[in-house]
């Protein structure tokens, strides 16, 4: 991230909104610009903004579902495992596979796991905890979680360009246009 | 770039949210103010004082418990399960309206659930804390339940009985806190984020920055943040409908009179979303009064609150009715006379204290003017949250002070220990949620944003 020719050692540059549509239209000038590696930086979820600069869908749900399927699979073998195979007791004169009586504790384990699957899925895919970005040596940007919006062009971009890019980002009309500190 | 003081055109009210709350930062500053000032009112100390009291007396009640045993409770040979039970299904009840409103609300779109539904999900999360010491403490060595209630087997390498209703419940409420915490966990991390870019005082800065996990508000993050919270609801929404259904069937499975049922999952579930909010509008009325929320805390929550407990209310109404009505269907003379007995043997008041809290006060609810005065619906919220209890004594005690053999029957009534740990958990309930309410975001100030006209369409 940091040996770039054209960045000078910058991380990027960043340009400062007031309010998520000004962010949105911005960002999405500057993918149609020809721009790639970006990333905005709001308080709130913007519905769109992945889009805007080029994120394809999550696939969250997907790992949700197959640790949800293995969670039901491990609660019902575990039970079928422990009455049919480990220790086989007579309760009851129930039957030893009493599969209805299965179902409570493997729809709980389905639950759990899928639930456990998506936090983890979203903290790895995430990459936290990050406690150090570039993007945090920028003065105003502990703004961005609080009530502004960023929208950073990052150096490593192929079309990045220390002047071209900020005055480009200059005419979207931003609070102010900052460089990034690597 | 504009001044300061002039009001930029995009800051306007919005009908979720008072007139005072109309930008990002009124709101940032507003619910952060709660944390972090060195001031903290009078009245905190108070409530955190009698919490610390009652845990002192909660430490009490298990120490001695531990070392005398579960004899020091009033239980008998007819009435096995008393307070323990009770109180036991009182708290998880409770928390079922914290799940409700993150999850079900939310897929629902009801965008008034945002003001209330951090506090809600920290009351589910601490009621059922409460809820979990009760099962643990009345196997009496509970550093022996580990062999009792978890998948893991005694020195008789004999497993636990996966076909038991009370297995089930240790599955059923150990999925319930722990997707309850990772949801509520994913919501504090970007408010986490506020407030570490907030505060002044670094070692403040220090904690709240290693809590977000260093958090950006990174647009793919958002994305895959706003994904996994859908999930996260989605997965919540059956599993809260399980957990009190699993509750349930710990009486539903068994045959004793009045237990052996099958309106008791649905019943219970709903007997569950009533206290919820009961004590959802317990906890926030005068939380709201004391850090001065009404802009969060609307008139209309306080209205949609009553409704949904009207609501709630009839549904345990009509599960009241059909355990009269399947008593004399079944033309089962012990159902027959369980329900004889529950309105005129030497319960019976309890019944009739139990109609009247569940029933007949909250019938107030359908004026509007009840539901919206906060002094008027925080009374009939204290009715609900006396009746749900006694609703759970009856269905306990009431089942079994008198069962199939009359030489066996005998009064039960809890004793000087049993009252001590039941007070005790309130007292750790209060203090838990003060303690919460001082040092964490009490309000999801990331979904708040999005009520303002400017985030509303995203």
């Amino acid at each position: 991230m940091n040996d770039t020719s054209t960045g000078n050692g910058a991380h990027g540059l960043m340009a400062e909104f007031e309010t998520p549509d000004e962010l949105l239209a911005a960002a999405q000038k500057t993918y149609g610009e020809g721009y790639r590696r970006l990333d905005a930086y709001s308080p709130l979820p913007v519905h769109g903004l992945g889009a805007a600069i080029g994120f394809p869908q999550t696939n969250i749900a997907v790992i949700s579902f197959i640790c949800g399927v293995i969670g039901g699979l491990a609660g019902f073998a575990l039970q079928y495992w422990v009455h049919m195979i480990e220790y086989p007791i007579n309760i009851g004169g129930r039957p030893h596979f009493s599969g209805p009586m299965f179902i409570p504790v493997t729809f709980e384990t389905t639950i759990l796991f899928a639930a456990v699957g998506t936090v983890v899925a979203l903290i790895v895919l995430n990459r936290l905890p990050q406690p150090y970005h570039p993007v945090f040596n920028v003065p105003e940007f502990e703004r961005a979680s609080q009530d502004r919006f960023f929208l950073c062009v990052e150096s490593t971009d192929p079309q990045y360009e220390t002047e071209g890019t900020r005055s480009f980002l200059q005419s979207l009309g931003p609070v102010k246009v900052s460089e990034v500190e690597a | 770039m504009p001044e300061a003081t002039e009001r930029r055109p995009y800051d306007q009210p919005t009908e979720e949210l008072g007139p005072g709350q109309t930008s990002y930062t009124s709101i940032t500053d507003k619910i952060t103010s709660v944390v972090l000032t060195p001031h903290t009112p009078i009245q905190w100390f108070i409530v955190v004082a009698i919490g610390l009291c009652f845990v002192g007396l909660l430490q009490i009640a298990i120490a001695y418990l531990l070392y005398e045993g579960v004899g020091i409770w009033g239980l008998n040979v007819p009435v096995g399960w008393g307070f323990a039970i009770i109180n036991f299904v009182w708290w998880i009840g409770i928390g079922h309206a914290g799940t409700l409103i993150s999850a079900v609300l939310l897929l629902f779109r009801q965008k008034w659930r945002t003001s209330i539904n951090r506090s809600a999900e920290a009351m589910t999360i601490f009621a059922v804390l409460c809820a979990g010491m009760f099962p643990v403490l009345h196997t009496g060595r509970p550093w022996l339940a580990l062999y009792w209630l978890f998948p893991y087997p005694n020195s008789m390498a004999i497993w636990p009985q996966f076909r038991s209703p009370l297995i089930w419940d240790v599955f059923a409420v150990g999925t319930y806190l722990t997707v309850s915490l990772l949801f509520w966990g994913v919501g504090l991390i970007p408010d986490f984020a506020t407030y570490r870019d907030k505060a002044r005082n670094l070692l403040t800065k220090r904690i709240f920055g290693f809590l977000s996990l260093g958090w950006r508000g990174s647009a793919i993050h958002w994305e895959r943040y706003e994904m996994a919270s859908l999930i996260l609801a989605g997965l919540s929404t059956p599993l809260v409908l399980s957990v009190h259904s699993v509750v349930s069937f710990d009486f539903a499975v068994s045959i004793i009179p009045g237990w052996h049922t099958t309106i008791f999952p649905p019943y219970f579930v709903a007997g569950a979303i009533y206290a919820g909010f009961a004590m959802v509008l317990t906890l926030m009325l005068p939380l709201r009064a004391l850090y001065g929320l009404h802009d969060f805390i609307t008139d209309r929550h306080l209205d949609n609150m009553g409704k949904v407990m009207l609501v709630a209310g009839m549904i345990v109404g009509y599960g009241y009715f059909m355990e009269q009505f399947m008593a004399w269907y079944s033309a089962s003379i012990y159902e027959n006379f369980l329900m004889d007995n529950r309105m005129f043997g030497p319960y019976g008041g309890s019944y009739w204290a139990l109609l009247t809290c569940n029933i007949f006060v909250p019938q107030l609810l359908w004026s509007k003017r009840v539901r919206t005065s906060p002094y008027l619906i925080f009374m009939v919220s204290m009715f609900i949250n006396v009746g749900m209890w006694l609703e759970r004594f009856i269905i306990v005690v009431g089942s079994m002070h008198r069962d199939y053999m009359p030489s066996s029957w005998d009064m039960y009534s809890g004793t000087i220990w049993d009252w001590a740990l039941y007070l005790g958990t309130m007292g750790f309930f209060l203090l838990a949620f003060f303690l919460f309410v001082r040092a964490w975001p009490l309000i999801a100030i990331h979904e708040i944003r999005t009520l303002l006209p400017t985030g509303k369409k995203h």
